[in-house]
């Protein structure tokens, strides 16, 4: 965990610097200068900060489902101490996401919301967040809350394919792969980033991704101990 | 019994406990009298178009739908009957029962809702008879799928009458955009072959819907 733990300080303090401080100029000669892109300018930094945000609520959500169906099968209440450190996690990372996404929308595309399918989708997972927590908080015995909780966020998760394939495609939008997007409909966008940006994006992802599993561990263990403190033959 | 005999026992069940009390009827038509009463009331002589008044059909079917169909199972824990269940039928079957039940009465609240509009709006015109018959009969069913299996969870919570809605929003947005979408279209009077996307929506929800609650329903259901 040391070791993810200072990756991820490393990464993210470079993504930070890099993704701020590296010049936009029209004719880029290498790695240290980023190119122009019409209609974007200085406003394209966004993408190193709300790109690895976005990708980690969705997939801190994934885990936490993976681990409620996890609880379904072996009934072991540490399946469910992940499941709920996850969700936490993934409602942290999604408030980030709508907030640099907002920001970002009121300068490009002139207010903070637009109800664009993607705005929409997070709009929907923060609403999802939300109800999970809900319901956990309504429950007082502990094996029901850990069983409903699982299956309703895996109820929740049958419904996220139509907002990533479905629902993009019928409903005209502003992001890049929505219908009437020239570059053409369709849930993966084709990156055609010059490689200094790349490496910065991916570098981006990579640290986000290092840093909630870091988080995670941490609230894990935090939640242990304070489980175990509640059940003292446990 | 076979397991045609054993659903249908347990739709009999549920249809003579409400015709005997008619809880869930009697709510469900007076929050559908109200809520068109209270939008009569906002738009006065106003003449909304077809998306409004699609977008408000849909709404008030939603709320109506979430304040009688958690009825199914609460009305079990209520009354304690829960358990005889438990002994008496397999979760399967008494998941595809109440799913029946739950259908038919997202049925009649939606044919209610349609003739209510129709007779006080007067630009509430089915144009396409087609799309409009298989959105609401689609929607009734993905509706009633995703409120059966969260009014079983919501059976086993605190604060029931609010963490509904909650919970349900969220999971039946992709049919609500969908069926206000087709609606509008049924209202303008689109050929039917300009709804078959939203069709496939539908059908394609109802499908994974239905198969996630019959999986899940197991784990509700059993302590």
């Amino acid at each position: 965990m040391n070791y993810i733990r200072m990756s991820a300080i490393v990464i993210i303090t470079y993504v930070l610097i890099s993704g701020i401080a590296i010049p936009i100029v029209p004719q880029p000669q290498g790695w240290f200068e980023f190119p122009v892109i019409p209609g974007l300018e200085e406003k394209a930094r966004n993408i190193f900060f709300h790109v690895p945000t976005a990708w980690t609520t969705v997939v801190a959500f994934l885990v936490s489902m993976w681990y409620g169906l996890r609880y379904l099968r072996t009934r072991n209440m540490d399946d469910d101490l992940k499941s709920e450190a996850s969700a936490g996690l993934g409602f942290m990372f999604c408030v980030l996401a709508t907030i640099t996404g907002a920001l970002w929308a009121k300068f490009n595309w002139g207010s903070f919301w637009n109800w664009d399918p993607r705005e929409t989708s997070i709009f929907i997972l923060l609403l999802i967040y939300g109800a999970y927590f809900a319901l956990r908080s309504a429950i007082e015995v502990e094996e029901t809350r850990a069983r409903l909780s699982a299956v309703y966020a895996t109820l929740a998760g049958l419904t996220v394919p139509f907002f990533i394939f479905v629902l993009p495609r019928i409903v005209s939008g502003l992001h890049p792969g929505a219908k009437g997007d020239p570059e053409g409909a369709g849930p993966v966008v084709e990156f055609k980033m010059s490689p200094s940006m790349l490496v910065v994006f991916i570098l981006g992802l990579i640290g986000f991704n290092l840093l909630y599993v870091w988080l995670l561990n941490v609230r894990v263990r935090t939640a242990r101990l304070e489980y175990r403190r509640s059940t003292p033959q446990g | 019994m076979s397991v045609r005999a054993q659903i249908g026992a347990v739709v009999v069940k549920d249809v003579r406990s409400e015709v005997r009390n008619r809880y869930a009827i009697n709510a469900l038509v007076m929050f559908v009298v109200t809520a068109v009463a209270t939008i009569l009331f906002a738009l006065r002589s106003e003449q909304p178009g077809p998306a409004t008044l699609a977008g408000m059909y849909w709404v008030v079917i939603f709320f109506s739908a979430m304040s009688g169909l958690a009825r199914i199972f609460v009305s079990e824990e209520e009354r304690g009957t829960a358990l005889t269940l438990q002994l008496t039928t397999s979760p399967g079957i008494l998941f595809a029962g109440k799913l029946a039940v739950n259908t038919g009465l997202t049925l009649l609240l939606t044919l209610s809702v349609s003739a209510l509009y129709i007779v006080t709006f007067p630009g509430f015109v089915i144009r396409s008879p087609d799309i409009f018959a298989l959105t609401v009969l689609l929607g009734s069913i993905g509706f009633s799928a995703s409120a059966t299996i969260l009014a079983a969870i919501i059976a086993k919570a605190n604060s029931r009458g609010t963490l509904y809605p909650v919970l349900s929003f969220p999971i039946l947005i992709p049919l609500l955009m969908t069926v206000m979408n087709a609606t509008e279209k049924a209202l303008e009077g689109a050929a039917f072959i300009e709804a078959v996307g939203d069709m496939q929506v539908l059908v394609g929800y109802c499908l994974i819907m239905i198969a996630g609650s019959f999986l899940l329903f197991d784990y509700v259901w059993n302590d």
